[in-house]
């Protein structure tokens, strides 16, 4: 202190009005603001994937939700339909009678080109109804069918009709037929209600999402059965019963490091313990939930951990000291207030589990099977691995359906936050 | 028949429970004096009799299919069995079991027909056999647990050493779980090193998992060597970290200092939606948008980037990584202590200053703990890779260039019908241990440093 | 009467050496109105202390000195305060640059997770006060000679602040202070994280530091007050209640309820 004059410190005082003072602050502010154009930049191009992500899925996705169809009158000719085998009678020929009645100078190359213009499926469409009702022999009724995948494309303006014919998907003649049609008005573009009412099919415009959505919601069930009482269980004895050892050390440490296991090793365990060494079925739900439970049990231990602690010590003291039991504190007062933020946790946990991809594809969940299965049982798809196996087909009608397939994913996925976003505001206690 | 088991059980439960609940009170009423609250007895009865007979409804469900087909592939025809090997085997099986549920393709064989009955009658004697068992169960255990009603019985701590019991076996079956995983990896693994030398695995530079399918074949050998295969996981965990690192920093940086609490509060929750989209949706948006997008770029720049270029998969990985960085980050400089931001706005540092000579290196710790987790997610990631990169192993560091991964190959080895008898099959095995190993390695060290940092400042 | 009192010693003020005049100061936080029409005048090289219980608004107000309220979304500051005669909340001043002119030690010692040298030389780096590094530690030299730190850390510059005891480290965060060359220094609350050694030593410390500087100090200690200070000022729920030299205010308080403060029947 003594080698420090006063009267010498205050004249070294520094200018802070000088200008060169006031360049550096002015440099110093540029700075700063540079800093805050860096992070709005990271923001906004983070954001701008985001939309980028939406606005492609939206718009390839929403063309699915349409169908084409084309409307015919049908007339059940005993010439094609046998009375007898209702079921296994010549349709093919019918519908190249329907053709022929609405392109009458057509020759037998362009009949079979025109049958083309209907779905795969017009032959069954056309077989059921006649079979639910044999007395439709011989009478003519109207009929809404789909049209295969590249005239649906055609219809919906995703064909460059000025590309070179040779590398379009529909020539010509086909355009040119197609378009009689559409002059006729019997073209129409209703709700693809296929989307949710079929299973799946090699043919895009009768592939549905009703196997995968049964699929899934099957998995889910189990999935929640299992690691909601398991979790919640383990949790409780955990947070409150479980004495400060190593040992509840070493299952903490655990339940840390599994719930940053990659998913697709979860998948080799079910695949080696589940299918290979029990011997469960392959490509079912059943199997399918039991993996997803083991994916989404530390969540919900930690969720329902971080819930428990929330409740403050004083609910537990003060039933402790009119006589309860703990178990007693814990399963009369203190589970009941952290149900809440248990149902959330859980809920989110589960909304992860919809979305899980690569276990189910481990244990046969991408087959493919062409009816919704009717127990967990069954082999079946899910969404997700649903999703794989349309982005994996090559026809062009699939792209579409793969978003549309996604959209509907996320659609689920949005309803499950929102109740977990409407459970933590309604019954979110501050304590 | 599965749902009226369950409603059985639950039936049986509640029986247990009035039985034991009247017994007691009967004896209260007889004027003795109750141990336990009458409640506790019926308890103890209901969990009694719920536990044993729901843990063998699972069983019994679990299994039935497989002791079902074991049986009816065993009473097969000898000529018609003899000599197949699993896969045609589970052919028929399936084929069978299409019969039983009356999908007929054609005529099927006379045999066949017969195994399909047999599959049915199994099904249904085993439903059966279920309920009856079921039932045999609940009356045990509802007569035991009748019997032990008296006035001394500890109901109370009876019920409630059931309940702890069955509180600790939850709590284990999390350490099962990881049990399970390392037993089933380190087993198969294990089979895997007995046909191709662990050597070769893992110094080995060609990935070549084709083996010869017929005996005679000399065309492929089959290489099993890891370098290259981990070697583009590394390839697309850089680019997924390239673009993840700094936009979830800058974005952390921003919210966590520079946005208003309004500002924060909207774009905070839609940043998170990046992480909450399923990685399926993201391999097929960077196969549907991104993946053309750079093939575009390269046309007009002259680049030679790949179809399935590594860029794609790593760029949407990077974008889906952003959220859990940027949270990570934001939670580090937020448990920086306020005392801290004071003191240097204090000495007249502007906020840019405050956060990059500050907040910004005391948060490091709890940042790098983050960006480690992240990292390992982006080795462990699989949809995106599967659907956007590619199947070949090369041995390249070239972003532009196709790359394989680890996960990418523990899929498509395993897609489809599988036996565990290859080296092919269980070279996936091998690789997934690879990755566990790696991934377990990175969040035990990343699970520390996140820890100790929230004891710096606790 | 009280009004009349204050404008005597308003009066007796050497004008000359004034350093900060506050009029008619109100804070708000959200819907809390926290500091009500405070008016202070406080003069150069001499230690102010404000002194009342707890929410009383004396460390708002001394936050208001350098602006340091501005850091809370949701505060808002009216009236005038003026350093040197100029307002620093006219729209020209820049709080970075005031607050290198008014420097602040806190409640808890708050040193960054670097080395003490860093510490010290944070301050006078981010505004360009040196040009060279001998310069620089020069000033650092000085710093933690006038904060009576020097011979404990002398020979361990490089080691991390944070390494230190809690009164050394109170002492590097004054050092860090006064390393810009601060007109003020303001503390608040300064030693009530520390142990009564260290506190000795930061309270000798103080009053030397009032050669250089004008101290104002926040302490709910009032034996510190009365040891460290010559001028105190007396809030009481967000209103300045008394404001004098240090020695009338303890010995013949004018309001009753400094006096009922100062014999500890409220606070």
């Amino acid at each position: 202190m003594t080698d420090i004059n006063t009267d010498q410190a205050k004249a070294e005082r520094f200018d802070w009005d000088g200008a060169e003072y006031s360049a550096r602050v002015n440099k110093r502010k540029r700075s700063e603001l540079r800093l805050k154009a860096i992070g709005l930049t990271a923001i906004a191009a983070a954001l701008g994937m985001l939309f980028l992500l939406l606005s492609s899925l939206i718009s390839t996705g929403y063309h699915a939700f349409t169908q084409t169809h084309i409307k015919f009158d049908v007339t059940y000719d005993p010439e094609f339909i046998n009375p007898d085998n209702l079921a296994r009678s010549d349709y093919r020929g019918l519908i190249r009678e329907v053709m022929r009645e609405n392109f009458p100078e057509a020759t037998d190359d362009d009949l079979r080109m025109l049958s083309g213009i209907l779905s795969n499926a017009a032959q069954f469409k056309i077989r059921d109804r006649i079979v639910e009702d044999p007395s439709l022999l011989g009478q003519t009724i109207s009929l809404n069918i789909p049209v295969s995948d590249p005239y649906d494309q055609l219809n919906k303006g995703l064909i460059n009709r000025d590309t070179p014919e040779q590398f379009r998907r529909v020539n010509d003649a086909e355009i040119a037929a197609f378009d009689v049609l559409v002059s006729r008005d019997v073209v129409t573009k209703p709700f693809n209600w296929a989307l949710f009412t079929n299973a799946d099919s090699r043919f895009p415009e009768l592939a549905g999402l009703k196997g995968a959505i049964v699929g899934s919601f099957y998995a889910l069930l189990i999935c929640f059965a299992l690691s909601f009482p398991i979790g919640i269980g383990a949790a409780i004895y955990l947070e409150e019963f479980a004495p400060r050892n190593k040992v509840s050390d070493l299952i903490e440490v655990n339940i840390n490091n599994l719930a940053a296991v990659p998913s697709v090793v979860f998948g080799l365990l079910a695949l080696a313990v589940f299918i290979g060494w029990f011997g469960m079925p392959r490509s079912a739900p059943f199997v399918g939930g039991m993996t997803l439970a083991l994916m989404t049990l530390p969540t919900i231990i930690i969720a329902t951990r971080a819930a428990l602690k929330a409740v403050p010590p004083s609910i537990r003291e003060a039933a402790l000291g009119v006589g309860a039991s703990k178990q007693q504190v814990v399963f009369g007062h203190v589970l009941p207030l952290a149900m809440p933020g248990i149902l959330t946790g859980t809920i989110i946990g589960l909304a992860q589990a919809l979305g899980e991809t690569a276990p189910l594809l481990l244990i046969g969940m991408n087959a493919f099977i062409t009816a919704a299965p009717s127990t967990p049982f069954d082999s079946s798809t899910a969404l997700p691995t649903q999703i794989f196996i349309w982005a994996d087909s090559p026809e062009r009608g699939f792209v579409s359906r793969t978003s549309a397939a996604i959209l509907v994913l996320l659609g689920f996925l949005i309803f499950m936050n929102a109740i977990a976003i409407f459970l933590r505001n309604r019954f979110e206690r501050k304590w | 028949m599965t749902l009226f088991a369950f409603l059985l059980l639950f039936a049986g439960a509640i029986f247990a429970y009035t039985l034991n609940l009247r017994a007691a009170q009967s004896i209260r009423n007889g004027g003795g004096n109750l141990h336990s609250l009458t409640s506790f007895h019926g308890m103890y009865a209901f969990l009694l009799v719920l536990i044993p007979a729901f843990v063998f409804l699972l069983v019994w469900l679990s299994f039935q299919g497989t002791v079902i087909n074991a049986l009816v592939q065993r009473s097969l025809p000898a000529d018609v069995t003899a000599g197949l090997e699993s896969g045609p085997l589970q052919l028929i099986m399936a084929e069978i079991a299409s019969i039983a549920g009356g999908r007929m393709f054609g005529t099927p064989d006379e045999w066949k027909l017969a195994a399909a009955d047999r599959l049915v009658n199994l099904r249904v004697t085993s439903q059966w056999l279920m309920v009856a068992f079921l039932l045999a169960i609940i009356a045990g255990c509802i007569y035991v647990a009748r019997k032990r009603v008296s006035a001394t019985f500890r109901a109370r701590q009876g019920a409630e050493s059931i309940v702890h019991a069955l509180m600790v076996f939850c709590s284990v079956v999390a350490v099962f779980v990881t049990i399970g995983i390392v037993a089933s990896l380190v087993f198969e693994t294990f089979r895997f090193f007995q046909m191709v030398p662990w050597y070769e695995f893992v110094f080995g530079t060609v990935w070549e998992p084709q083996i010869p399918i017929r005996e005679d074949q000399i065309a492929a050998e089959g290489a099993f060597g890891l370098i290259p295969v981990f070697l583009g996981t590394l390839v697309i965990t850089v680019i997924a970290m390239i673009i993840a690192i700094p936009v979830g920093l800058g974005s952390a940086i921003f919210l966590n200092e520079f946005a208003s609490p309004r500002f924060r509060s909207i774009v905070k929750p839609v940043l998170e939606v990046l992480a909450g989209v399923p990685t399926v949706v993201y391999g097929f948006f960077a196969v549907l948008t991104i993946a053309p997008a750079l093939r575009v770029f390269g046309e007009t720049w002259g680049l030679p980037i790949a179809p399935n270029t590594a860029l794609a998969a790593g760029i949407v990985m990077g974008f889906m990584l952003v959220p859990f960085i940027s949270s990570f980050a934001d939670d580090a400089l937020s448990a920086v202590p306020r005392s801290l931001r004071d003191g240097a706005l204090a000495l007249g540092a502007t906020r840019g200053e405050t956060m990059m000579n500050v907040l910004f290196p005391a948060a490091i710790p709890g940042i790098v703990g983050g960006v480690l987790l992240a990292v390992s997610r982006a080795i462990g990631e699989t949809m995106i890779v599967v659907m956007a990169a590619g199947l070949i192993a090369k041995m390249t560091i070239n972003p532009l260039d196709s790359v394989t991964t680890v996960t990418v190959q523990i899929v498509t080895l395993l897609i489809g019908d599988t036996s565990f008898d290859s080296p092919k099959t269980l070279s996936a095995f091998a690789l997934g241990m690879v990755l566990f190993l790696v991934t377990l390695v990175i969040n035990i060290f990343a699970i520390r440093i996140v820890r100790k940092y929230r004891e710096i400042y606790d | 009467m009280n009004m009349y009192d204050t404008e005597r010693t308003e009066a007796a003020l050497d004008v000359k050496n004034l350093k900060i005049s506050a009029t008619g100061v109100n804070v708000h936080y959200g819907q809390n109105h926290a500091l009500k029409d405070v008016s202070v005048q406080i003069q150069d090289n001499t230690v102010t202390a404000f002194i009342g219980p707890s929410g009383c608004g004396k460390s708002t107000f001394l936050r208001c000195l350098n602006r340091m309220n501005d850091t809370i979304d949701i505060c808002r500051v009216d009236g005038e305060i003026l350093l040197d005669g100029r307002d620093i909340y006219d729209k020209g001043v820049d709080p970075v640059q005031l607050r290198a002119r008014v420097g602040m030690v806190f409640q808890k010692p708050n040193p960054f997770p670097k080395s003490i040298y860093e510490n010290v030389a944070y301050g006078p780096k981010i505004h360009g006060l040196t040009r060279s590094k001998s310069e620089m530690d020069q000033v650092v030299e000085r710093s933690l000679r006038k904060a009576a730190l020097w011979n404990e850390v002398k020979d361990r510059l490089q080691e991390p602040g944070t390494a230190l005891s809690g009164g050394q480290q109170q002492r590097l965060c004054i050092a860090r202070a006064i390393a810009t060359s601060p007109e003020v220094l303001l503390m608040d609350e300064p030693c009530s994280a520390l142990d009564p050694i260290a506190t000795a030593q930061v309270e000798e410390l103080i009053d030397e530091l009032r050669s250089s500087f004008s101290v104002v100090i926040v302490t709910h200690s009032m034996q510190q007050a009365a040891r460290v200070s010559q001028k105190t000022a007396f809030f009481h729920l967000g209103s300045l209640v008394e404001y004098g030299d240090t020695s009338t205010i303890f010995t013949n308080p004018t309001d009753p309820r400094t006096e009922s403060y100062i014999t500890g029947r409220i606070g």
